[in-house]
């Protein structure tokens, strides 16, 4: 027991990689060194590769699921993988690499602290190496790690590895990344990827699990602004608590005591917190992203939708935004149609108004002549809602500053948003 | 809880799936909590619990009884559903098998696994359920390691893989048109040894087959199973007496157990983190084909 998390922290990062980079390897890697992979798991690819007339057990089959992808050997959709070191839990959200590419790493990228990008050492930079850093950047990521995969390729040159940082940290500069690191890696023979490599002692920054295991991503949390979306009202029909009026919900940031005046939006009116509970337990204190329920001094009214703040912080009441969003559906956008925005826990109709421009994640070029906007294109665009939703900028708050679209007809999430004020 | 804003992970865990459970019971009329007697959805109901205390949990647990269940497991259902003071709707496959609409398995390997699928759709349909919560977890097998939280399902009650809603952050789209429901899976994100943990942090109750007991059994290849008068035995197969627990509970006549001598919390705790199989690998179920999942999954199955 003594060598098993049980009170360690979490680390959510995605991968971003093309289909030959490596990047199936390299997290079947991960699993199997650090000793995540059951005896079954390991024994059904080790069938399967042999069957496909491989000498080794080829790792990249671990984290391949749905049939299409195994008939097809590609991936299509994110996937969730898990696992854990005496310091930490992982959760990987593991973002494929084909057509849908940009749909699928805005999804992973929109709940992980860290994001690893890969770059084949032979190749260097490609035009993907740019997307995946973008849109790293535009989901607010603050922790990128360059791993510069098949070194035993261009002979563990240290050389070639230097090139590539600087060419990464040049174009990099373009974008709002703070912490970047770099590591040169074999996926395929195992090379820094959990234990430091024999074969490029001049690498002394540790190998990537070191990295994952150590940076701290406590502190990219927001404790300043307080904001608490109500997500329902708690009301029990019971004889035991029949006054009880509680508001459930998930701190999104800042930090909240009982004694705190507090301000409810939309309707400006006041009160004092009287109590935090989780369960039946009363807490000293809540902060992100815990899941609590608020008592209030007042009788005020409080529904779903609402936000809980400090009187001289408040997030912008808005019925227009101007915001960069990425397209996630088949159906092409229909400047026509009224959609239905989700922002935290409150909805609105939404019409967009003007398309100012698609952008070339490529080149971060601005088009302005377009026909049409379709799935994994990235535009900035004006917005214009039935009512004023409470919104901050992305950068300083994920949960207040990001929204999605969805078609009213076929229920669908057509497009994801973040708001940059 | 540590005293400064560090989280431990079973905390993180714990909130997002509260904000799940939450916003099944804001964004749906008619929600469900499906229950198995597993230690998964006894997890996901201590922490629906947990979500609306003191209010009671505001929507039914639903059990799909296969008529193969352990009888432990009936025992603590009706036990906690009484202590919780929630309401039980149980569907059973006996009764979908009586009307003629499955027929019943034969053979050495007959289990009622695949009938349940049949029952909990008309369960689901008989009650207008728009959303099922779950206790499936991402990590349990490959076909789940797509899974969403908000997991959409046709008028058929069918999964399409390649047609699910992209989520982003904590933002869950409820939006379905009539006869269309959701699974939803607050455990998404927990791995077999997270629940133990939590489990034992909690000192949540469970049926008492998670703990090591001498039970009479038959050795099938490598699996343990339990003997009873559902199992269809083979002609040289005779019961032994072993000491045993369960990892995951199913029915009777699926549900492999392992030889243990885990007999608290903390012990199993100990025997899940340094055990090398998953543990689903004890799951005759799971083994009929590398895609047996998610064919099941598509069919409208757990």
């Amino acid at each position: 027991m003594s060598s098993q998390p049980t009170t360690n922290s979490l680390l959510r990062f995605t991968t971003a990689g093309s289909v030959d980079d490596g990047k199936s390897t390299l997290i079947g890697r991960l699993l199997h060194d650090s000793k995540s992979i059951f005896e079954d798991q390991l024994a059904a690819v080790t069938a399967s590769s042999a069957q496909k007339g491989l000498e080794h057990a080829d790792l990249s089959l671990l984290t391949d699921g749905l049939r299409a992808e195994r008939e097809q050997g590609i991936t299509i959709d994110v996937a969730y993988r898990y696992f854990a070191t005496p310091k930490r839990k992982f959760i990987i959200a593991d973002t494929p690499g084909h057509i849908q590419y940009t749909r699928n790493m805005v999804t992973g990228a929109s709940t992980a602290d860290l994001a690893i990008i890969l770059v084949d050492a032979r190749h260097g930079l490609l035009e993907q190496t740019h997307r995946h850093s973008f849109i790293a950047s535009m989901l607010g990521i603050k922790h990128v790690v360059v791993c510069v995969n098949k070194m035993d390729l261009v002979d563990w040159s240290e050389e070639r590895f230097r090139e590539i940082v600087s060419a990464y940290r040049s174009f990099s500069s373009r974008l709002d990344i703070p912490d970047i690191k770099f590591i040169p890696i074999s996926a395929l023979l195992g090379d820094n990827v959990v234990d430091a490599s024999e074969h490029m002692p001049w690498h002394t920054g540790g190998s990537l699990l070191n990295h994952l295991e150590e940076v701290f991503v406590a502190s990219d949390r927001n404790l300043q602004d307080c904001r608490f979306p109500v997500q329902s009202v708690i009301r029990p029909q019971i004889d035991e608590a029949r006054d009880f009026r509680g508001y459930a919900g998930r701190i999104a940031s800042g930090v909240f005591k009982p004694g705190d005046d507090v301000t409810i939006l939309p309707s400006g009116m006041t009160s004092r917190i009287r109590e935090i509970r989780l369960g039946n337990k009363v807490l000293a204190k809540a902060f992100p992203p815990l899941s609590v329920t608020l008592l209030l001094e007042d009788d005020v009214d409080v529904s779903r939708g609402d936000m809980i703040v400090r009187e001289h912080n408040q997030p912008t009441s808005t019925q227009d935004l101007d915001t960069r969003l990425c397209w996630l559906s088949d159906e092409p956008m229909n400047p026509a149609a009224r959609y239905i925005l989700r922002h935290t826990c409150t909805e609105a109709k939404a019409i967009i108004k003007k398309v100012h421009y698609k952008l070339d994640i490529n080149t971060l070029h601005r088009e302005e002549e377009f026909d049409q906007i379709a799935m994994n294109d990235i535009v900035r665009v004006h917005i214009r809602l039935s009512t004023p939703i409470l919104v901050d900028d992305y950068r300083e708050n994920r949960t207040t500053g990001s929204f999605i679209l969805v078609d009213p007809h076929s229920g669908l999430t057509v497009a994801a948003g973040v708001l940059n004020l | 809880m540590n005293t400064d804003y560090n989280l431990d992970h079973l905390d993180e865990l714990e909130a997002e799936s509260i904000y799940v459970i939450r916003e099944v019971a804001a964004q749906f009329e008619r929600p469900a909590i499906l229950f198995s007697g597993g230690k998964d959805s006894i997890v996901v109901t201590h922490l629906a619990a947990k979500a609306f205390a003191p209010a009671r949990i505001p929507m039914p647990l639903v059990h799909i009884d296969t008529g193969h269940n352990f009888p432990e497991t009936l025992a603590f259902r009706d036990e906690l559903v009484d202590r919780l003071g929630v309401r039980l709707i149980v569907g059973s496959v006996q009764q979908t098998i009586d009307d003629g609409l499955v027929k019943e398995e034969t053979g050495v390997h007959a289990s009622r696994n695949r009938l349940q699928t049949t029952t909990l759709l008309n369960t689901i349909e008989e009650h207008a359920f728009d959303a099922c919560i779950g206790g499936a977890r991402r990590d349990e097998e490959k076909a789940r390691a797509k899974e969403r939280f908000f997991s959409h399902r046709d008028d058929f009650g069918q999964w399409d893989p390649k047609n699910q809603r992209p989520e982003l952050w904590n933002l869950f789209n409820g939006k379905h048109r009539p006869g269309e429901h959701f699974r939803v899976f607050p455990l998404n994100n927990w791995t077999e040894l997270d629940i133990w943990n939590y489990i034992t942090r909690e000192q949540i109750d469970l049926p008492s087959l998670y703990f090591a007991h001498e039970r009479e059994c038959i050795v099938r290849g490598t699996t343990i199973l339990a003997h009873s008068a559902y199992l269809n035995l083979k002609p040289d197969e005779r019961p032994v007496t072993m000491q045993v627990r369960f990892r995951t509970l199913g029915d009777l006549t699926i549900t492999g157990a392992i030889e243990s001598d885990a007999d608290t919390l903390e012990k199993i705790t100990a025997e899940v983190a340094a055990t090398r199989i998953t543990e689903r690998g004890g799951r005759m179920d799971d083994k009929r084909s590398s895609s047996a999942m998610e064919d099941r999954k598509k069919e409208g199955y757990f």
